[in-house]
């Protein structure tokens, strides 16, 4: 065990992995917190706390992730290198251990000019692929990226995005590449709709024994309507939404949709679930928690193991 | 032809409007002349391949400076009229004059009340 | 070279709100060659300065002169017979922003930069320029196929394209090219793709402005 994660746990004994995503309120409200992680107690392994998603300014991720510990729910710890330095990663690292958290995904974050303050400063100090290099040299070597040893050493469970739909295609598996020899543990996905796609895109990592280096979990977020999946279409830069659920959507009546979106999921997930190499999904029901019992229901995913 | 045209207009020869600079348009103005236009060949003829398109930017670049200014932008235009087209050149002078006179004296003259003699704009045009 | 562009003109306005006479400088540096700050632009800027006070019945007296370069402190040093025998009540740099220092720097008066200088970069086409460096002051392009991800990638990847790159466009805007595509394209056609197979090392931004402001030193060059 690298860091003794529930997460890594369930993936280390070859259970299938779920992931649930948890994006802080924009405010201070614990409740909010809560309400939302309620939703996913006992449906996932571990929860990804979104840090900033979009550039929004939302409530801390490693305090949200302090939350869900004391909650006694396993956070998944965003980092993206948008807001710090080399120093504030650091020593936030250093912070989340100390408070209990165990995983930490590396992020290259989205860009400033698409939030709420679009006349911030940004930082990219570190690229996310360098960021796993620290994050792994604190755990693997105890010492910080100036050499200084750790009193006290940070054991993360390292994770990172990928994303198999951004160009060039042909990069994308190198780019995992270079992500696993950083010393990335675990991946997660961008959102999946184009299936074939992502089958092209899982062989050839699969071929390269990438699979057997990483556990990879695929992304799913659950179409609400044929609304958003136009907007995931048209203005989600990297995403890939084929015509076909566009069609497959509209085709039913508006009440319908939401519905009809969580059979998709369903049939995606079932399907992933027999692709070699994966080995588990991320679940992004964006601002759509409450349904995530529903689908993992459907989905024959519950109830969650319990490794030891 | 003997057309007749505004005699407020004052003519300015270039060799073609793509001589025609910024500065040329701005001085006017600033020397208290109430609307400058140019008059150039029709697009797609200029005898020297595209003279007249970039006056035709330039033009628009001082409308967005006399807008900065605080003044119409109306005061400078581009016209597109051929060299042989003495009727059109007039009927560009008479309009040029018309939306003069509608704009009133430039402010930048001062007292156009001390102008006893503003009858309804003087215009420069350059022409090729 | 420097590439900059004028301030709005409303904004010069108020700088200039309470002067009756100023002397407008420019450089023919590479102010002159991007078309922001030359003989010609001060001609412009100055005519324009003249007709909006002129309009508001309260003259502003422009007088225009251009330097060699402004950031040389021997072409900045001529002008001091002119501000000393004018009386005017400002100095009005049109160089990058070097400029205004430099005049501020020898003449006892209020100076105000009319330009802003945006970026390191080149032209394009006539009347485009683009960012090309970010004077890191460690240049690392020869590993990217001479591209420079740490001023054209939007967030100065090291080791991209990141997950928004989607039609060779960068997830910013449109108008930006995704650097990383191609910076692909080009290692591809180079025939070293598998270079950025590597994953490259965290940079040491000390040489760049996080060092503090810096400075060279030639002393083979001292007078």
């Amino acid at each position: 065990m690298k860091a003794g994660s529930n997460l890594e746990k369930v993936l280390t004994s070859g259970h299938f992995a779920v992931t649930g995503e948890l994006g802080p309120p924009r405010g201070a409200s614990v409740e909010a917190v809560e309400k939302k992680a309620g939703y996913l107690k006992g449906m996932v392994d571990s929860i990804n706390v979104t840090d900033n998603q979009t550039s929004v300014v939302r409530m801390s991720s490693v305090a949200v992730c302090k939350l869900l510990v004391d909650m006694g729910l396993e956070p998944n710890l965003q980092m993206v290198c948008r807001d710090r330095n080399r120093i504030a990663m650091q020593s936030d690292l250093l912070g989340a251990y100390a408070l209990g958290i165990r995983n930490v995904l590396c992020l290259s974050g989205d860009h400033n000019k698409f939030g709420d303050h679009p006349q911030s400063k940004n930082v990219f100090d570190v690229d996310s692929v360098q960021l796993i290099s620290i994050v792994k040299k604190l755990r693997d070597e105890g010492k910080m990226l100036s050499g200084q040893e750790c009193e006290g050493v940070p054991r993360f469970f390292i994770g990172a995005a990928a994303n198999p739909f951004g160009d060039p295609f042909e990069f994308r598996v190198t780019r995992l590449a270079k992500k696993i020899d950083a010393g990335v543990d675990f991946i997660q996905t961008q959102c999946i709709y184009n299936m074939e796609k992502f089958r092209k895109y899982m062989h050839i990592a699969h071929e390269e024994g990438l699979t057997e280096k990483c556990y990879i979990m695929a992304g799913i977020t659950p179409l609400k309507s044929v609304g958003m999946a136009r907007y995931m279409a048209k203005f989600v830069p990297g995403l890939d939404v084929p015509d076909y659920y566009i069609e497959r959507l509209k085709g039913v009546e508006k009440r319908k949709q939401a519905e009809e979106g969580i059979k998709i999921a369903v049939e995606q997930i079932q399907e992933i679930r027999e692709m070699p190499g994966v080995a588990g999904i991320h679940l992004m029901a964006i601002e759509w928690e409450h349904k995530v019992p529903e689908i993992m229901e459907a989905a024959g995913l519950l109830p969650r193991p319990k490794v030891d | 032809m003997r057309l007749d045209y505004p005699p407020n207009v004052r003519i300015v020869n270039v060799p073609c409007t793509g001589r025609v600079d910024m500065l040329h348009l701005l001085k006017a103005i600033e020397n208290g002349a109430d609307g400058v236009y140019v008059a150039g060949c029709h697009e797609g003829e200029c005898h020297f391949q595209n003279g007249n398109l970039k006056a035709k930017r330039r033009v628009a670049a001082v409308k967005e400076i006399l807008k900065e200014v605080g003044l119409e932008p109306e005061r400078v235009e581009m016209f597109h009229v051929a060299a042989s087209d003495g009727p059109g050149f007039a009927a560009a002078a008479r309009e040029m004059t018309e939306r003069i006179r509608r704009l009133g004296p430039s402010p930048v003259r001062g007292a156009a009340e001390e102008d006893p003699l503003w009858e309804g704009g003087g215009a420069e045009a350059m022409s090729t | 070279m420097v590439v900059a562009e004028r301030k709005p003109i409303e904004e010069i306005l108020a700088m200039v709100a309470d002067f009756k006479k100023v002397l407008l400088v420019g450089c023919k540096g590479c102010v002159t060659v991007c078309c922001a700050g030359g003989t010609k632009e001060v001609g412009i800027l100055a005519s324009a300065l003249r007709i909006a006070r002129k309009k508001a019945g309260n003259p502003l007296e422009v007088v225009e002169h251009t330097l060699e370069r402004q950031c040389d402190p021997e072409y900045v040093d001529q002008l001091a017979p002119m501000i000393k025998e004018n009386g005017f009540d400002a100095v009005l740099s049109m160089a990058c922003s070097v400029g205004p220092q430099f005049i501020a720097k020898k003449y006892p008066i209020q100076v105000f930069p009319m330009l802003n200088t945006t970026f390191i970069g080149g032209a394009l086409e006539h009347g485009v320029w683009a960012e090309f460096c970010q004077s890191c002051g460690n240049c690392i392009i020869h590993n990217f196929g001479g591209l420079c991800p740490i001023a054209r990638c939007s967030k100065s990847l090291m080791n991209g394209p990141c997950g928004g790159s989607a039609n060779k466009q960068c997830e910013v805007s449109p108008e930006i090219d995704c650097i990383w595509h191609l910076i692909y394209d080009r290692m591809v056609e180079l025939g070293k793709v598998e270079k950025l197979r590597t994953v490259f090392p965290i940079k040491d931004w000390s040489t760049s402005r996080d060092g503090g402001p810096r400075k060279i030193v030639r002393e083979d060059l001292k007078l």
